[in-house]
């Protein structure tokens, strides 16, 4: 009985779900409608998504948001962010609150397939990784047999963990804290040889350690990660724009289009920039923009190197590699898909 | 025969002057050992206390004050190895981050709007409370007409678009009421004139207010999304204490009352409200009313945890006011009924004032509750003063070991203050009303 209402009660949240997605084709056009962007981002992680101290949202993911604005409105300012928990992030672009999410939220199967959601693109290659302090003398996490390390309680954290060291038939010892504030506390204390989270989130705690050069982070990545931008399943044009907001960020890095030098490129021979730019082709107008939509978003926000520098790179403090970031010509998984 | 004319004598004429007790009876040491020392239990518990305190002042006083840093740009001025010593408290990501803290991504040309927020507020709450302020009934008025209508108008940008056809249906709808008044008046065999008046005061009261907030006043609009901070923490703990307090008041007359519709309803929204964790009505409202909501029916995400916040402490307040009511002995009512008052008088006039006296530490207790409650909005992605807080203190401009310690000691310092004052002023009200019954 009990099963019963329970499914029941699933069957009717799963209808809504549908309804809300037909219901919600025309994005593009609210979005017009309405004269700015709803984004759903980050409550707060540190180069993703971060009030600064004059309250200005800042963050890779938060200028993916603002490059879409760029390119329907020709204004990056025209997004209003709406912080979501890990909990109400789904539901928030499900029921329409939010047009976009762009919160650093891993793309899964189930995900994809049971929340009524799509992921156009990743825009950043996430994985677990570890930090351990310089004086131990190790290289790679393989030499980790017989460690001690701190991660958070109940989270894939610590299931990747497992995995990982019974993969490699090592031996190891879990310390585990409830919140990510105490983990690192602890492992900064000394309590643990090791540490363990999102390779992001490593460079970002690093820089709370009572003495950030101590410590290193291990080259080994020991999970999948991928992190993207989320819409509603159903709205196929909707879905385009955030796809190719990507892929032009990436097209404009790949053919070194800057924010700097972008007027100046418009006047260039390269097919390639002329499509990209909107000189020569109608490739905007298909998705419902403008033919210089591209243009827009190079303009006003930069291409996806600067944006990543600028934000987690060497231009902030978080000092990430690009590693899996990279464009693929550099050995990284970037590949901006062509426009033509 | 004078026997005695030559004895001299000697008589007293004042009194003469008490000499000092001892020593060991008076003074700082018998204070000491009188309070302190009086057995050898209470020995021993001075000792404990002494030690715990001298175990626990200390590094508190270096942290917040010896250690500490004043001064500094970014991180770099709160590490150990800058700083030369162990660092305590960062005061200087405070005071980096204190607009944020204040206003949060309010945008910042218009904070000014905030500011007069905030001294408006003030000049409300201080009419209010200090009871020898001249025209507290003028106060009153301004505190729950005027004083949010302009925090509206203020704080939004105002300019609601009423537009004509509701402006007809208001009209329409304030003839229909003014006229029902009247026949229900005339019904009941009262005055039709008077009734017909006050209806028309208040059409007139509701027109006023729509025709302000319909007033473009040329401010710019801010969307809810961008306020935070202590702007936000104020503003749902005023409307949380403001609407509360009447609506408790009648949701606790509503249970006693006899008319069992009315007790049901009160007693069957008192006791959901109260038997689920705020926390739950924080995130159905937020993350599950949009899911049962039309697609195109939105309701502000600022409003949904004020209007939670409201109803959770009306029915806390509804239960310490029916304490009140059920404190009071019969006879007052009787008392009253005997005079002939009808039940709304008997109840403004006889009940409610000794109820209400008797439940204000109560009343207060809930008030404070209510006012760090407050911080639980955080948890569904409001921006109020602990959010800003966690989401500065990632920072990596600021990341330094000390820097959540500091943000957590601001926000326990801001609420104290709050709470504090709170709970001092309701001492200074129950001391002045309770002077018939000083024991």
């Amino acid at each position: 009985m009990k099963k019963a209402i329970a499914s029941i009660a699933f069957g009717l949240m799963a209808a809504s779900f549908v309804a809300t997605g037909a219901s919600a084709q025309a994005t593009l056009a609210s979005v017009k409608q309405k004269g700015y962007l709803t984004c759903g981002s980050n409550t707060g992680l540190a180069g993703f998504g971060l009030p600064d101290a004059q309250g200005n949202w800042t963050g890779l993911d938060v200028e993916f948001c603002r490059a879409i604005a760029a390119a329907i409105f020709d204004d990056p300012t025209k997004v209003r962010f709406i912080p979501l928990s890990a909990k109400d992030r789904f539901t928030a672009l499900q029921s329409g609150e939010v047009d976009v999410l762009s919160r650093n939220s891993t793309v899964t199967m189930s995900r994809d397939t049971q929340l009524g959601l799509d992921f156009p693109a990743v825009n950043y290659f996430d994985g677990q990784g570890f930090m351990v302090r310089k004086k131990l003398g190790i290289s790679s996490a393989k030499e980790l047999n017989g460690a001690s390390i701190c991660t958070q309680q109940g989270t894939t954290t610590e299931l990747n963990l497992a995995d990982y060291f019974r993969a490699n038939n090592m031996k190891y010892e879990v310390v585990a804290f409830a919140t990510s504030d105490e983990t690192f506390k602890a492992y900064d204390a000394g309590r643990c040889d090791a540490f363990t989270t999102d390779a992001s989130g490593l460079y970002s705690e690093r820089l709370r350690a009572s003495n950030p050069d101590d410590h290193i982070v291990l080259p080994e990545i020991i999970s999948k990660e991928p992190l993207g931008p989320a819409v509603r399943h159903g709205d196929n044009q909707w879905g385009d724009i955030v796809r190719w907001t990507h892929n032009a960020m990436l097209d404009a890095e790949e053919l070194g289009v800057t924010k700097a030098n972008v007027d100046q490129m418009k006047g260039s021979d390269n097919p390639e920039i002329k499509r990209l730019l909107g000189t020569e082709g109608k490739f905007g107008e298909a998705v419902g923009l403008t033919n210089d939509w591209a243009y827009r978003i190079v303009k006003h926000v930069g291409n996806y190197g600067e944006s990543f520098e600028r934000n987690v790179g060497e231009g902030s403090k978080l000092k990430i590699k690009r590693g899996l970031n990279a464009q693929w010509t550099k050995g990284g998984l970037q590949y901006g898909l062509p426009v033509r | 025969m004078n026997t005695a004319v030559d004895v001299s004598r000697f008589v007293r004429t004042e009194k003469i002057e008490a000499l000092p007790p001892p020593k060991l009876a008076r003074g700082p040491i018998a204070w000491v050992r009188e309070n302190l020392f009086s057995s050898p239990i209470n020995t021993a518990l001075t000792l404990a206390v002494a030690y715990l305190l001298f175990v626990l002042i200390p590094p508190i006083l270096d942290f917040l004050f010896f250690n500490a840093v004043w001064t500094g740009t970014d991180r770099a001025a709160c590490r150990a190895e800058t700083a030369g010593h162990p660092v305590g408290a960062c005061w200087a990501f405070v005071v980096s981050k204190i607009n944020f803290f204040t206003y949060g991504s309010y945008p910042a040309e218009e904070r000014w709007r905030v500011n007069i927020f905030f001294v408006l507020l003030a000049i409300g709450v201080a009419w209010l409370l200090w009871l020898r302020a001249p025209r507290r009934d003028l106060g009153a008025v301004y505190f729950f007409w005027l004083f949010p209508i302009a925090s509206y108008v203020l704080l939004t940008g105002g300019n609601v678009d009423i537009g004509l056809r509701a402006w007809l249906l208001f009209a329409t709808i304030g003839v229909v009421f003014m006229a029902a008044i009247g026949f229900a008046a005339f019904m009941l065999k009262t005055s039709v004139r008077s009734a017909v008046l006050v209806a028309a005061g208040i059409v007139a009261v509701l027109g006023v207010t729509l025709a302000l907030l319909d007033w473009d006043w040329g401010l710019e609009p801010v969307p809810t999304s961008r306020w935070g901070g202590i702007l936000v923490t104020l503003l749902v703990a005023t409307v949380g204490i403001v609407f509360s307090l009447p609506f408790g008041i009648l949701l606790a007359l509503g249970r006693r009352s006899k008319l069992p519709i009315l007790r049901m309803a009160s007693v069957i929204f008192i006791e959901f409200v109260r038997g689920v964790p705020l926390i739950t009505v924080l995130i159905m409202a937020n993350t599950m009313l949009p899911l049962f909501l039309p697609p195109d029916v939105t309701v502000d995400r600022l409003t949904r945890p004020l209007v939670g916040v409201a109803f959770f402490a009306s029915a806390y307040m509804a239960e310490v006011v029916r304490g009140g009511l059920q404190a009071m002995p019969k006879g007052q009512y009787e008392g009253a009924m005997s005079l002939g008052l009808n039940y709304p008088q008997m109840m403004v006039l006889i009940i409610l004032p000794q109820a209400l006296r008797i439940v204000i530490p109560g009343i207060v207790n809930t008030f404070i509750g209510l006012f760090k409650d407050t911080s639980l909005v955080s948890v569904v992605g409001i921006f109020d003063l602990v959010k800003t807080i966690e989401a500065s203190r990632i920072d990596p401009n600021w990341a330094a070991p000390t820097i959540s310690y500091t943000g957590y000691a601001f926000a326990a310092l801001f609420y104290f203050i709050f709470c504090w004052g709170m709970s001092r002023y309701s001492l200074g009200v129950e001391r002045r009303l309770a002077a018939g019954h000083k024991r």
